[in-house]
This record gives C-alpha cells, sequence and structure tokens, in this order.
C-alpha cells in the first residue's frame, strides 16, 4: 500500500443545495509534494476540508494511512497538519501558549524543545511571548504553520500557503516544505502561484467545477501537454502574414517585428524546418530566434477553459 | 489497524488551561465585578430595603437573599462563559483546529464546560465571601450547597455551550440570557420569598424553573425552602439531563459546527 491518503467517490453537496464536489477519486502517494491546482471555487478547500474533518462529505469515503476519516478518527486525524486558507488564530494568546496548545489539542506528550525547534526553523522564536494580535500578517502565516507542525504530522495540508506573502518568505517556506518532505512527510497544497507548483511538486492534479479532470506526474505533464513557441526577430517589420504561409499558426506582432510560432512538441514533424524554409522563400529574414515551452499556467488556463 | 482508540486526555487539559487562563488574563473583571456587584446588591438590597423588610421565614433579609445572589450570578456566568468559549472560535474561525483534531464529542464538552463550571463556581464562591463581610452566614447542609453549586454551574455551562453553537451572531448569543435567564432568575425568588407572592403568581411561579434551583440552594444554607427539596433537586437533574440530550443531538448531528 503505497498511498498514504485514499480519497474514493467524495460528493459533497452544502446546505444551500451547492455541489462542491461531484465525485472526487485521488490518492495521494506517501512522500510526494501534491499540488492540487484550481481556480476560485473549483472546490480545494472543500475536499481538504473534509479530510481533515472540519466539512462533512455527503458521501464517498476516505482513508489516511488505512484509517477511516469517520470510523478511525482518531489515528486518521493525527497524522494531520492543516494549514488553512484565513488566517485563523485566537488573537489573545501567546504564539508560545497557542503552539503548545496545538501539540496538547493532538494529543501529544509535552516538548518544549521540539516547539523551541519549529519556532525557531519558522524565525518565530523572538517573538514567542507576542500576542497574536501583534504580528504581521506574514508572521500570522508562519504561527498557522508553526501550529500544524507542532504535533508532528506525517501529512501536511498547505491551502495557499503564499497568499499574502512575500518573495523571501516565500523562499523560505518552500525550503522548508523540502525539508519536511526529506523527513517523509506528504505534503498537499493548493496554490494559485502555478510556478510554485512547477517548481515543487512531484504531481499536480487539476480541479475544476468540483470534478478532478487530471492527475499527472508533473514532468509528464509538461511533455505531454506542452506546447513549444518558437520567437522569431524580423529584420524588417511585416505588414500581413504572407498567403504563402497561411498554413502555419502564425502570429504577428504589433509593429509586424516579431512572428510567434506555437506548435505541438510531441508531434513527429512540427514543421519547424519547413516553416524556416517557406520563411526564405518568402524573402523574410530574421535577426534572432528562440524557443521555449509553455508553463504549467498556460497548460492549466487551457485545460480548465475547455472544460464545458 | 483499527485499535480501541484511546482518549485524548491532553486535549481535554489543553483546551481547559486555556480556558481558565482567559479567566486569569481577565482577572479584574473575573474576580472584583462579582465582588463590586455583590457589595452593591448588599448595600442596596440588604440595607435599604433589607431594613424595611426585616426577615422572611425567620431569616434576616441579608443572609435570605445570599443563595439567590450567588445563583443569579452562578447562572448568568455560567452562560456567558460557556457560549462565549465556543462562539469566538467560531466567530474567528479558529475552531477549524478543534475540528480537525483527534477529540471526541465527550472531550470536547467536558473540557469546555468544566472549565466553564470552574470559573462560575470560584465565582460563587468569591460571591459568598464577600457576603460573609456584611451578613451572618450559617449553612446547614454544606455538601447539599456544594452539590446545587456544582450541579448548577455544569448544567448551565452546557445550557450556555448551547447557546454559543446556536447562536449566528453577537445579538444571538445575548439573546436567550437577556431575554429568558435574566427576567426568570429575577423572578425565580432571588430577592423574596414566593410564598409573599398573591395566590395566582404563586402558581405561575412554579413554572419558572429557577425557582426550584434557588429554593434548593437557600435550603442548604438555612434549612427553609419555598419548594420541597426533592423536586428542587429532581427539575435541576431533569433540566441537566434535557441540556445533555441536545447536546448529544448537536454532536450527532454536526449540527452549526460541521457543515
Ligand atoms: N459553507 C458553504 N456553503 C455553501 N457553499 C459553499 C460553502 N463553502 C464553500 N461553498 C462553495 O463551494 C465551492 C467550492 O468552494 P471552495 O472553498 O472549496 O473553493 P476553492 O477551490 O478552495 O476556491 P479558492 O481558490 O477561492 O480558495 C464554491 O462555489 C463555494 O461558493
Ligand atoms: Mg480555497
Amino acid at each position: 500500500m503505497s498511498s498514504i491518503i485514499s480519497i474514493s467517490g467524495v460528493t459533497k453537496t452544502y446546505a444551500t443545495g451547492f455541489k462542491a464536489l461531484k465525485e472526487i477519486n485521488l490518492d495521494i502517494e506517501r512522500g510526494e509534494i501534491f499540488a492540487l491546482l484550481g481556480p476560485n471555487g473549483a472546490g480545494k478547500t472543500t475536499l481538504i476540508s473534509i479530510v481533515c474533518g472540519i466539512v462533512n462529505r455527503s458521501s464517498g469515503s476516505v482513508t489516511v494511512d488505512g484509517h477511516d476519516i469517520s470510523r478511525d478518527y482518531r489515528a486518521a486525524r493525527s497524522l494531520i497538519g492543516l494549514v488553512p486558507q484565513e488566517l485563523t488564530i485566537d488573537a489573545f494568546e501567546t504564539v508560545w501558549a497557542t503552539v503548545n496548545y496545538s501539540r496538547g489539542l493532538f494529543g501529544k506528550a509535552p516538548n518544549k524543545d521540539f516547539v523551541e525547534k519549529v519556532l525557531r526553523d519558522l524565525s518565530l522564536w523572538e517573538k514567542k511571548d507576542s500576542k497574536a494580535i501583534t504580528l504581521s500578517g506574514g508572521m500570522k502565516r508562519r504561527l498557522m504553520i508553526a501550529k500544524a507542525l507542532s504535533h508532528e504530522p506525517r501529512v501536511l495540508f498547505l491551502d495557499e500557503p503564499t497568499a499574502g506573502v512575500d518573495v523571501e518568505l516565500r523562499q523560505d517556506m518552500w525550503a522548508m516544505v523540502r525539508r519536511l518532505r526529506e523527513d517523509g512527510v506528504t505534503i498537499i497544497l493548493t496554490t494559485h502561484y502555478i510556478e510554485e507548483a512547477e517548481a515543487m511538486a512531484d504531481r499536480v492534479g487539476v480541479i475544476n467545477k468540483g470534478e478532478i479532470i487530471l492527475v499527472e506526474d508533473k514532468a509528464e505533464l509538461m511533455r505531454k501537454l506542452g506546447r513549444k513557441q518558437m520567437r522569431l526577430e524580423l529584420r524588417a517589420p511585416l505588414a500581413a502574414i504572407p498567403d504563402g504561409l497561411s498554413r502555419y499558426a502564425l502570429e504577428l506582432s504589433e509593429g509586424g517585428n516579431e512572428l510567434t510560432y506555437t506548435y505541438d512538441n510531441q508531434s513527429d514533424r512540427p514543421g519547424v524546418a519547413s516553416l524556416i524554409r517557406d520563411l526564405e522563400a518568402a524573402g523574410i529574414q530574421f535577426r534572432d530566434l528562440d524557443t521555449k515551452n509553455s508553463s504549467l499556467e498556460e497548460i492549466f488556463v487551457n485545460l480548465v477553459r475547455q472544460e464545458p | 489497524m483499527n485499535l480501541p482508540a484511546a482518549p485524548n486526555f491532553r486535549a481535554v487539559w489543553a483546551i481547559y488551561r486555556v480556558e481558565m487562563a482567559r479567566a486569569f488574563r481577565t482577572v479584574l473583571q473575573s474576580i472584583i465585578s462579582p465582588v463590586i456587584s455583590t457589595s452593591l446588591y448588599f448595600v442596596v438590597f440588604g440595607s435599604a430595603i433589607g431594613s424595611r423588610i426585616n426577615e422572611i421565614d425567620g431569616i434576616a433579609y441579608g443572609a435570605f437573599i445570599v443563595p439567590g445572589l450567588m445563583m443569579l450570578s452562578l447562572l448568568t456566568q455560567s452562560i456567558s462563559n460557556a457560549s462565549f468559549a465556543i462562539y469566538f472560535p467560531k466567530f474567528v474561525g479558529s475552531i477549524y483546529e478543534l475540528l480537525s483534531a483527534p477529540v471526541s464529542y465527550l472531550e470536547i464538552i467536558i473540557a469546555y464546560v468544566g472549565g466553564a463550571a470552574t470559573k462560575s463556581i470560584m465565582l460563587g464562591l468569591i460571591i459568598l465571601a464577600t457576603a460573609a463581610l456584611f451578613v451572618p452566614l450559617r449553612i446547614e447542609h454544606p455538601f447539599w450547597m456544594i452539590a446545587f453549586l456544582v450541579l448548577t454551574a455544569v448544567t448551565f455551562s452546557l445550557f450556555g455551550f448551547i447557546i454559543g453553537i446556536w447562536a449566528k451572531t453577537f445579538e444571538q448569543l445575548q439573546l436567550v440570557p437577556l431575554l429568558i435567564v435574566t427576567p426568570l432568575t429575577f423572578l425565580g425568588g432571588s430577592f423574596y420569598s414566593i410564598h409573599m407572592l398573591p395566590g395566582i403568581w404563586k402558581t405561575i411561579t412554579l413554572f419558572n424553573p429557577v425557582v426550584y434551583l434557588i429554593s434548593g440552594f437557600r435550603w442548604s444554607f438555612y434549612g427553609k425552602a419555598d419548594v420541597s427539596v426533592g423536586v428542587s433537586l429532581g427539575m435541576t437533574l431533569v433540566f441537566l439531563a434535557i441540556c445533555i440530550a441536545i447536546v448529544a443531538w448537536i454532536f450527532k448531528t454536526g449540527y452549526r459546527l460541521r457543515n
């Protein structure tokens, strides 16, 4: 059994009658970093909340390390740490008190050294006696992470952890995520910063309108869906794309100085060579050329758009 | 793999401690204010009015109102402590942590209701000590006095917990204590014996559950009661049972806790 979380046939209809999750089947592998991508309102937070026990599912089942989240909720929940999307902390507690409280709540024996280490790792140690209300937004975010890590979870959910976080802290956070992964912690994150999923994740799942529309190894996904673009910088501006080149999907930039050719990376005959020959035949000269893979973001936007 | 899960005592302790810490942080509010308000009651009711009333059931008026005064604070404080303790995390959203923690509903109840009841019992004892400065007190049945104190604190903390879960707004949180509990308490014989009421009112009063609490409590002090002690105890237990049933239902359905 390699998957640590197994979600099968999970649906959620809120009291308002809104069907937030249609039928989710998803396995998270032990020790991986899994990025869940989806537009606003796709159902990411709903899905995470169900696994963590905050929201009741309408049907289906979920196991965490083999423990059913309803029947065996103690065993399941004690493995999970959650950093929610919203900053929600008791503003009048000190950092130290609130992190130790979290540890106790999850049934772990007091361990001052461990809690100190967590706070130091998150650069919160100097703030340990401060009340949460006096912290900046980024510090509060780190405090939420500290609370989740205080009870030594084996699975960590990060629901948009870098929303409203500056570049430096974001770097620190990803360094922390990598360290946790090295310790064998499974990490599931949602993010709107697709470059982060691209940089961090082992696998990517895309959710839209309550349905998982794709789960793929990240590298595989990039390869499979990757489109490539070739940009040509022209010596002389063009007024229009000549008729002889109409069979290529070409785009002319404003001012006519740049031609962009988008092609399928997977194809045996991407048409790059013939395009260059045809350009020459048409008497179009270029100064420079570069090619790039489309990013996960573009892939993602395409996927979500394709949905009816 | 499905080992019987052990109770999470550490979680109960963690919640209880935070609740108690909150009380000590606002020590001024938690201790000084009941002392002041009790003293005011004695000045107004004990001295000003008491000088005209003298005795009820052979008890000096000042001493007569002490059990009612304690009950008054016990009821309102138990409700407000417990309702606020669970409403606040719901309001700011920090309840997510409690819901995601490996704690059972019973453990949550024990921790929150235990915390709220402890605070109001301490409050009751502070009021008693303050009262002792003004009037000579005697407690004929100390065991029953403590029993009524604890039972009432637990019952109404449970009641407050229910209100805190039910309430969606701060107004709703105040509504029940303001519109129901305070009037019932004032009309429950805190400051008079129900025998002093004219006929029909005496009967109507018997539908007020608070009458039984105050009467039983006063009996534990002076051995005199408006209604029989057995009935008092029975009514308190009935109310406790109703609260437990509601809480059990809330937790079975996740009412207003889990969507
Ligand atoms: N308590 C609720 N009652 C009714 N509908 C809800 C509730 N919570 C969420 N929804 C709806 O369910 C859908 C999914 O919400 P969810 O918070 O899971 O989205 P999300 O993918 O996390 O979005 P975001 O990226 O904005 O955080 C949304 O349409 C939302 O309006
Ligand atoms: Mg969300």
